[in-house]
């Protein structure tokens, strides 16, 4: 057996010692983060936080949670959110559905889909488009551009094909229409992969950012993503409304990392679920039978 | 097939040439009223934008709109080339996306192959919960962690100045570490996501394959080297052909979130550079271009690619 050998012993000392490394290299930077929002202004500011909070307190938190704007862009986000995976559930599911079946013209429909994963207006003409359409300042820019996903609908069609014909077969001749069979035997048959493509766009719909700053006028109507990222890379005091008195005694970079921290909760939240299901979802997305 | 039809059925093959599409849609209607949804986004969202590709071809004003501003055919692309910094721009995306792409593949090959080593199925399964997490992670709060800890008064740097008397290093504002920074800190990202796929393969392996290479007297090394890694060729095969549609994706997010005036002359990346030069500076019909000159060549690298994925390890699309 080789993993009695001295030499393979050794290897897999060292093995995994650079796994476990590697692994608390992921895990770090995010208690750093925690920490630092716990600890006190003397003590970030002279760089005494590691990975343990110093002087404990949670004003940063209380601070966060008093201000309007922070608390009005999560409310934002979570109507995006909300909204945004319904939408694109709906009409992903229908669609893979119908594509995962065999009719006349299915192909020409197939290519007219996969044919924005290869190629889209950009940038410019997208924002005019949005614009023309009067959504700028609305909850529907953040909504409706990025509903449809090829990806996604590749996914789902997949999941779908994997489902026995047999029980269609059956369903047709006891007299359900495609819609009974959709709703009653493919819908329900298909949870796990329906929950992986789900959690995947709720994840990217909480975290984008960039539509945000693209489409919203006033920082008031951005949401959490976006307001964070002006917090964060821009470093704007005013989203985080510190008074002076408060400037004083609370550092900024406590209160970005509270930010930071419970912007990323829901992510951390919902990533055991993810984690359970992705695997299966991506391997099947990307090996076909 | 009965190759014998009775003049009936001839009469019927007839009448269903004529009009196919009638029995079809009588048929499977609900098929097509299902597709409509989907239908509706994708032409206004996806093949609306395109629509408005002509800009790139005139000299956009916002107030005239498309059917009122001038034509100046390829003007817009040859500023490209007469701009220099829209000539570095992409020539910072190709370097850029090449090194991401070549690290991004090799890194996760070689840890699925150090992590399925190891037999501890708690340690393994912690292991990978780790390093899939940063995927998830948004770019902005990689950034805002990475501001933090990479900045002049940062922890790294602390560490580097009163700990063992060294100069600070001042990693997003110096042109030549900016692009090491950034191939890290994606690679950090994404690494443990581009795992998954291979472990996968290297899970389905055929055990008695390694038993075999054993009795044969194969140490582990050459088991792995003639056992598993071909195991895993068509999928690196298939992934490393896909990854050329990407070469002209360097990451606007990550860019974005962490560049900075100081180095723009090695870390801008066509999709800021097409921010700025149109969304801030207002020159919407150069933009287009730039944008169109990018989407154009990652189209015909993308639909190269998959015709050699086909070829070679038989990949469809769907």
């Amino acid at each position: 057996m080789y993993y009695k050998s001295k030499g393979y012993r050794i290897f897999s000392i060292f093995n995994h010692i650079l796994l476990i490394l590697v692994a608390l290299s992921c895990l770090l930077p995010m208690l750093h983060l925690l920490a630092q929002s716990f600890s006190s202004k003397t003590a970030v500011n002279g760089n005494l936080v590691s990975f343990w909070p110093v002087d404990f307190n949670i004003e940063a938190y209380v601070k966060t949670f008093k201000n309007t704007n922070f608390t009005g862009s999560m409310r934002i986000s979570v109507v995006r959110t909300v909204l945004g995976t319904l939408i694109s559930m709906f009409i992903i599911t229908t669609s893979g559905y119908a594509l995962s079946k065999d009719f006349r013209g299915r192909n020409a429909l197939m290519w007219i889909f996969i044919f924005t994963m290869l190629f889209s207006g950009g940038l410019i003409p997208s924002y005019i488009l949005v614009t023309k359409l009067g959504l700028k300042d609305t909850i529907w820019s953040l909504v409706l551009p990025g509903a449809f996903g090829a990806y996604n609908l590749i996914l789902i069609m997949n999941f779908f094909k994997t489902i026995p014909k047999a029980l269609e077969e059956a369903a047709f001749i006891d007299g359900a229409s495609f819609f009974v069979i959709f709703r009653k035997i493919y819908l329900p048959l298909s949870l796990p992969g329906l929950a992986t493509v789900g959690l995947f766009i709720m994840v990217g719909s909480w975290n984008a950012w960039f539509d945000g700053i693209l489409y919203m006028s006033n920082t008031t109507d951005y949401p959490l993503a976006s307001f964070l990222q002006t917090v964060v890379v821009q470093g704007s005091a005013q989203s985080m409304a510190l008074s002076q008195s408060e400037a004083a005694a609370l550092s900024e970079q406590s209160i970005k990392a509270a930010q930071i921290f419970i912007s990323t909760l829901p992510i951390i939240l919902v990533y055991p679920f993810l984690q359970k299901y992705f695997v299966k979802g991506i391997v099947l997305g990307a090996v076909k039978e | 097939m009965n190759t014998q039809l009775k003049w009936s059925e001839k009469a019927n093959v007839k009448k269903n040439r004529k009009n196919p599409w009638k029995k079809e849609i009588k048929k499977n209607w609900p098929l097509y009223v299902l597709c409509i949804p989907a239908l509706v986004f994708v032409l206004i969202f996806a093949y609306g934008p395109m629509v408005g590709l002509v800009m790139a071809f005139q000299d956009y004003k916002p107030w005239l709109g498309i059917t009122g501003s001038t034509w100046i055919g390829w003007d817009n692309f040859a500023r490209i080339f007469q701009y220099k910094e829209a000539t570095q721009s992409i020539i910072n995306t190709l370097i850029i996306a090449v090194i991401k792409i070549i690290v991004g593949i090799i890194v996760p090959i070689f840890m699925a192959i150090l992590l399925s080593e190891i037999r501890n199925m708690g340690i393994k399964k912690s292991i990978q919960t780790l390093v899939y997490l940063p995927h998830f992670l948004s770019w902005v709060t990689v950034a805002g962690i990475m501001i933090d800890i990479l900045g002049l008064d940062g922890g790294i740097n602390h560490f580097l100045t009163n700990f063992l008397g060294l100069k600070p290093i001042f990693f997003l504002g110096d042109p030549t570490l900016f692009r090491p920074t950034i191939i890290i800190s994606d690679l950090w990202k994404n690494f443990g996501f581009g795992m998954i796929v291979y472990l996968a393969v290297i899970t389905g392996i055929d055990p008695s394959y390694y038993e075999a290479a054993e009795i044969d007297g194969a140490s582990r090394r050459q088991q792995i080297r003639h056992v598993t890694l071909p195991s895993m060729m068509p999928m690196i095969i298939v992934i490393a052909t896909l990854s050329l549609g990407n070469i002209l994706d360097a990451g606007f997010d990550q860019i974005f979130n962490l560049y900075n005036p100081l180095v723009y002359s090695t870390g801008d990346i066509i999709d800021t550079y097409v921010y700025r030069s149109s969304l801030l500076n207002g020159q919407y019909g150069f933009g287009t271009a730039v944008g169109l000159f990018k989407s154009g060549i990652s189209f015909i690298l993308i639909v190269i690619s998959y015709r050699i994925a086909y070829k070679v390890a038989n990949y469809k699309i769907f």
